[in-house]
C-alpha cells in the first residue's frame, strides 16, 4: 500500500516549544496507540480469516489465530454448500455490480457537467432537488417502486437493480463529480469554446479526461455498494439461481443453521475480496474521494 | 452552497435570448438522464407512496381508501413499531456519537505529522467500506455468540461474558459496536477538515500559552464544526436506514424480544413478509418526516455551535 509521507500543512507548531526528547516519545506513544487501535479494528477480520481454515469445533474452543489442523476443505464444502454453487451467486454479484458501475459512471457524468459547468433556468431549483434527494432516506420510494416493476413484470429479473442507475439515482456520485468539476480550471473550458467547441466537446475533449480521478472513485464505490446492498437484493429476487452473494450468504447460514461455520466463514471471506482487492489497489481514490465529497458539503 | 457561477464574457456571439434558449437545450440534454430518472424512480414513487400510506393495499386485491388509519395505528394499536422506534432512536443516538468521538479523536492524534498517515488511514478506512455487508454481519453473529470470540477473550482474563446476541439487554449494544466500528469514513472526512486549519492559529495559541487540550477546544473544534455537523447529518440518517446486520444477526426476526428490530426491518417485515404495503408506505412516509424534522432540528442547532469561518 502506498503511504503517504508529506507532513500536513497544519502539522502541528506547539511541538516547537517541547524538548526534542519529550517530542519523540510523543510520537512514539501516538504511533502506538493508533498501532492498538488498528489492531484492536481488524481483530475480527483477521479472526475470520484464520477461522476460515480451522475444523467448526476448533472456532469455538479457541480464541488464537492458528489453526491446529489447517481444513482447506471449508472453501469446497462452503462453496457448494446450499446446492446452488457460489459461481453462480458470484456471476451475478459481478453482473449487476459492472451493469450499474456503467450507468452511474455515464449517467452521474452527464448531470455533473450539466450542474457544474452549464448555465440555464432553473439551475438552483433542480441543483437543490439533487441535493435533497441525496438526504432522502430509499424506504420512501421502496414500496411503490417494487409495486411499479412488479407491475411490468421485473420482479425476480436484475433489472431493477440495474436500469435504474443509468438514471442517475445516486445523487451522491453526480454531487463528487460536481465537486470534482469545479475544482478544474475554466481556461481549457474557454480556450475550447473560443475554437467553437460546444459543450458536448468540450465535455468530452475536455473535462471527462479530466475527470478521471472522479469516475475511478465512482467506478470503485458503485461497484462495492452495489456489490454489498442486501435489502433490494433480498426484495427483488426469489429464484436462487439468480441469488447474489449477499443472498447466498445468508440462504447458507439458514440452511446450516449454526453448524458449519468453518465453511460459512470461508464463504464470508470469499465475500469480502472483490472489496478488499478493489480497495488495496484504489485505495488513495477512494479515501481522497470521500474526503472530497464530506469536505465542501 | 455557490452555485451561480460567472460566465466568460466572451463564450459567444449570439443575442442573448438564443444564447439562453441554446443553452437550456445542452443542458435539458445532459441531464435527460436525471430528469427521468428523478421523475420515475423518486418524485413519482414518492408521491405513489403517499396515496398508498391512506390505504389497506395488500399487494393482492385492490387499494380501499382508509384515511390516516394506518397513521392512527402505529400510534395507538401497534407496540412493535414503538419498540422499533425507540430500538432505532437508541441505536442512532448513542451509536453515531460514540462513532463521531472516535471519529474525531483518531483523526487528531493521525493529524500530528506522522510518518505513515496514508497507510493508518487506510487502515482504519478499511471497516467502513464493508460494515454494512452481510458477511460481515454473519462474522458479528459468530463473535458475539455466547461461545463466541469476544467471551472466549474475556474468559482470558477471568470475565464471565453473556450471549450476547441472544441475550435481549445486549443484542442491541453488539450492533451499535458494529456501527461505531465503521468510524473511517467520518475519520477520513475530519482528516480532511484537519488539514485546511491553518497552522497560524496553532502558533498564535500556543504563544498565548494554550495547552493541547485549550488548542483543540479553541480552535479545532471551532474551526472543524462544519465538518462535524455534515457527518453528523449524513451519518443519522444512514443510521436510520441500517438493515442488513440487523436482519442478519437476529435471522430476519428482529429478535430476541424485538430487541433488534430495526425500523427497516419492521418495514421490511410489514411490507414483504405481511404485505401490509399501505402501511409500510405509511411507516415510510414516517420516516422522512423524522429524517426531515432531524435535519431541520440539526441545521437550527447548528446556528449555536457551527462556526462558519469567512
Amino acid at each position: 500500500m502506498a503511504t503517504d509521507l508529506k507532513a500536513p500543512p497544519s502539522a502541528p507548531a506547539p511541538t516547537i516549544s517541547v524538548p526534542r526528547r519529550r517530542r519523540t516519545r510523543r510520537r512514539l506513544l501516538t504511533h502506538a496507540g493508533i498501532i492498538a487501535v488498528a489492531i484492536v479494528m481488524l481483530y475480527p477480520l483477521i479472526w475470520m480469516v484464520a477461522s476460515s481454515v480451522k475444523p467448526t469445533a476448533e472456532i469455538f474452543s479457541e480464541p488464537g489465530l492458528l489453526p491446529h489442523t489447517w481444513q482447506w476443505s471449508n472453501y469446497t464444502t462452503g462453496w457448494h454448500g446450499v446446492g446452488v454453487s457460489f459461481s453462480i451467486f458470484f456471476e451475478n454479484s459481478l453482473y449487476i455490480s459492472i451493469v450499474a458501475v456503467i450507468g452511474n459512471a455515464v449517467s452521474c457524468s452527464l448531470a455533473a457537467y450539466a450542474f457544474a459547468r452549464l448555465d440555464f433556468s432553473f439551475k438552483r431549483t433542480a441543483f437543490a432537488i439533487m441535493l435533497v434527494t441525496l438526504m432522502l432516506p430509499s424506504h420512501v420510494t421502496l414500496i411503490p417502486q417494487y409495486i411499479m416493476f412488479n407491475h411490468i413484470g421485473w420482479v425476480n429479473s436484475f433489472y431493477p437493480l440495474t436500469i435504474p442507475h443509468f438514471f442517475a439515482v445516486d445523487a451522491f456520485f453526480i454531487f463528487l463529480m460536481v465537486q470534482f468539476i469545479r475544482g478544474l480550471p475554466r481556461d481549457l473550458d474557454d480556450a475550447a469554446r473560443l475554437d467553437g467547441c460546444g459543450p458536448a466537446r468540450i465535455f468530452w475533449h475536455i473535462v471527462l479526461p479530466l475527470l478521471r480521478p472522479a469516475l475511478v472513485t465512482t467506478v470503485i464505490l458503485t461497484f462495492i455498494w452495489t456489490y454489498n446492498d442486501f435489502f433490494k437484493q433480498l426484495i427483488y429476487l426469489d429464484d436462487p439461481n439468480m441469488f447474489t452473494v449477499p443472498l447466498g450468504l445468508r440462504m447458507f447460514l439458514d440452511a446450516t443453521e449454526e453448524s458449519s461455520w468453518g465453511p460459512m466463514l470461508a464463504m464470508s471471506t470469499v465475500a469480502l475480496i472483490p472489496a478488499m482487492v478493489l480497495f488495496a489497489t484504489f485505495q488513495r481514490q477512494i479515501v481522497d474521494g470521500i474526503a472530497t465529497t464530506g469536505l465542501r458539503g | 452552497m455557490p452555485t451561480a457561477l460567472a460566465r466568460p464574457a466572451s463564450a459567444t456571439t449570439l443575442r442573448p435570448q438564443r444564447r439562453r434558449a441554446r443553452q437550456n437545450m445542452w443542458a435539458l440534454l445532459f441531464l435527460s438522464p436525471w430528469i427521468v430518472g428523478f421523475l420515475v424512480f423518486t418524485a413519482g414513487p414518492m408521491l405513489a407512496s403517499l396515496d398508498l400510506s391512506f390505504t389497506d393495499y395488500d399487494a393482492l386485491s385492490s387499494p380501499h381508501w382508509i384515511g390516516l388509519a394506518n397513521y392512527h395505528r402505529m400510534f395507538t394499536d401497534d407496540p412493535t413499531f414503538i419498540k422499533s422506534l425507540v430500538v432505532t432512536v437508541i441505536y442512532v443516538g448513542v451509536g453515531v456519537p460514540l462513532e463521531l468521538a472516535v471519529a474525531l479523536a483518531v483523526a487528531v492524534a493521525l493529524n500530528r505529522g506522522l510518518r505513515g498517515l496514508g497507510f493508518y488511514r487506510s487502515v482504519l478506512y478499511l471497516p467502513s467500506l464493508f460494515g454494512g455487508s452481510v458477511a460481515v454481519a454473519v462474522l458479528w453473529r459468530r463473535i458475539f455468540s455466547a461461545d463466541g470470540l469476544v467471551n472466549d477473550l474475556l474468559s482470558l482474563v477471568g470475565l464471565h461474558g453473556p450471549a450476547w446476541i441472544s441475550d435481549p439487554s445486549y443484542a442491541l449494544g453488539t450492533l451499535i459496536v458494529l456501527e461505531a466500528w465503521q468510524f473511517g469514513a467520518p475519520m477520513v472526512i475530519f482528516l480532511a477538515g484537519l488539514r485546511q486549519i491553518p497552522t497560524e492559529f496553532y502558533d498564535a495559541a500556543a504563544v498565548d500559552g494554550a495547552g493541547p487540550w485549550q488548542r483543540f477546544r479553541r480552535v479545532t473544534l471551532p474551526l472543524l464544526s462544519p465538518v462535524i455537523f455534515f457527518n453528523l447529518v449524513l451519518q443519522v440518517i444512514r443510521g436510520f436506514q441500517a438493515f442488513a446486520p440487523a436482519f442478519i444477526v437476529s435471522s430476519g426476526t428482529g429478535g430476541p424480544l424485538d430487541s433488534t428490530m430495526f425500523y427497516s426491518l419492521y418495514l421490511y417485515r410489514e411490507g414483504f413478509m405481511n404485505f401490509h404495503m399501505g402501511y409500510a408506505a405509511a411507516l415510510a412516509w414516517f420516516l422522512l418526516l423524522i429524517a426531515a424534522i432531524l435535519t431541520a432540528v440539526n441545521f437550527v442547532l447548528s446556528r449555536f455551535w457551527v462556526h462558519y469561518g469567512d
